[in-house]
């Protein structure tokens, strides 16, 4: 194999950094979550690339329940967008202050 | 030293991640995360993982990137076109994305990772499906609830009870 674990492992890590920035600068509900799937991505890239290079197959394992629970996520996280979006007519998450105290 | 296929992967993976949250519409945003979801599953490939990579093309792909579409399509015009952040966090964030990458890539670089190697042959996609249901079998029904309850919770936020109150006194 010509690709080392490194390799994979910096990709990750760029990625990472990547939704970090996301979460961080939009206030876009929409784009946040595509951050966090961005983020979610990084980690089951990780997790496989271990997987491959200290031989076991939990990594795999473990990466398809991640990506399953990844899905259950965001199918909540859209329907919540759909509830904020009815309630305020905006995506806006600086608008999403009812629970403000 | 890695290959061509996975630098042009990198690319097409990283490049996409930032078009995706950085393109005016949304609509062209979740289309780039496609492209993201799908270098990811690349990268699962180079790793003899095809199982994972067609399950993430599968499931992220196929079914959450068209998820995300339809949502985008429920918002109003103005809003997929407009980009709301933050302009005075836009420097602390990227501040952020640089310290967050130089620091765990330092540390990766000085750990012993990098000698990681493997002449180990790849794990065959038959003792994935074996130890599903037999070692993983409770987490697996478990997985599998966790689902359906999800996608119930998920249809009974989305309800519109206005509407049926509506027809009702009609």
């Amino acid at each position: 194999m010509t690709n080392e674990l490194i390799d994979f492992t910096l990709v990750s890590v760029a990625l990472l950094g990547i939704g970090i920035y996301g979460l961080a600068v939009k206030r876009n509900f929409i784009r946040m979550l595509f951050a966090v799937e961005i983020i979610i991505n990084a980690a089951n890239l990780n997790i496989v690339a271990f997987g491959r290079f200290l031989p076991h197959t939990g990594g795999q394992t473990m990466a398809l329940f991640s990506i399953a629970i990844a899905a259950a996520e965001v199918a909540v996280g859209l329907s919540l967008i759909i509830v904020a979006y009815r309630m305020y007519q905006n995506v806006d998450i600086a608008d999403f202050r009812s629970l403000k105290g | 030293m890695a290959d061509a296929a996975f630098l042009a992967l990198a690319v097409i993976t990283i490049g996409s991640a930032i078009a995706a949250l950085e393109m005016r519409s949304l609509i062209y945003g979740s289309i780039a995360l496609m492209g993201t979801l799908g270098g990811i599953a690349g990268f699962f490939f180079l790793l003899d993982a095809p199982f994972v990579a067609l399950f993430q093309i599968a499931v992220y792909v196929g079914s959450i990137a068209v998820l995300i579409l339809f949502t985008v399509m429920l918002v109003k015009r103005e809003l997929i076109f407009k980009k709301i952040e933050d302009k005075r966090r836009k420097f602390a964030g990227i501040g952020l994305m640089l310290v967050v990458m130089m620091a765990l890539g330092a540390v990766f670089l000085d750990s012993g990772i990098k000698t990681i190697t493997t002449d180990e042959p790849a794990t065959d996609f038959k003792d994935i499906g074996v130890d599903f249901v037999t070692y993983y079998w409770p987490a697996l029904i478990l997985m599998g609830l966790l689902l359906a309850g999800s996608v119930t919770g998920a249809l009974v936020l989305a309800k519109r009870e206005d509407v049926e109150n509506d027809q009702r006194a009609n």
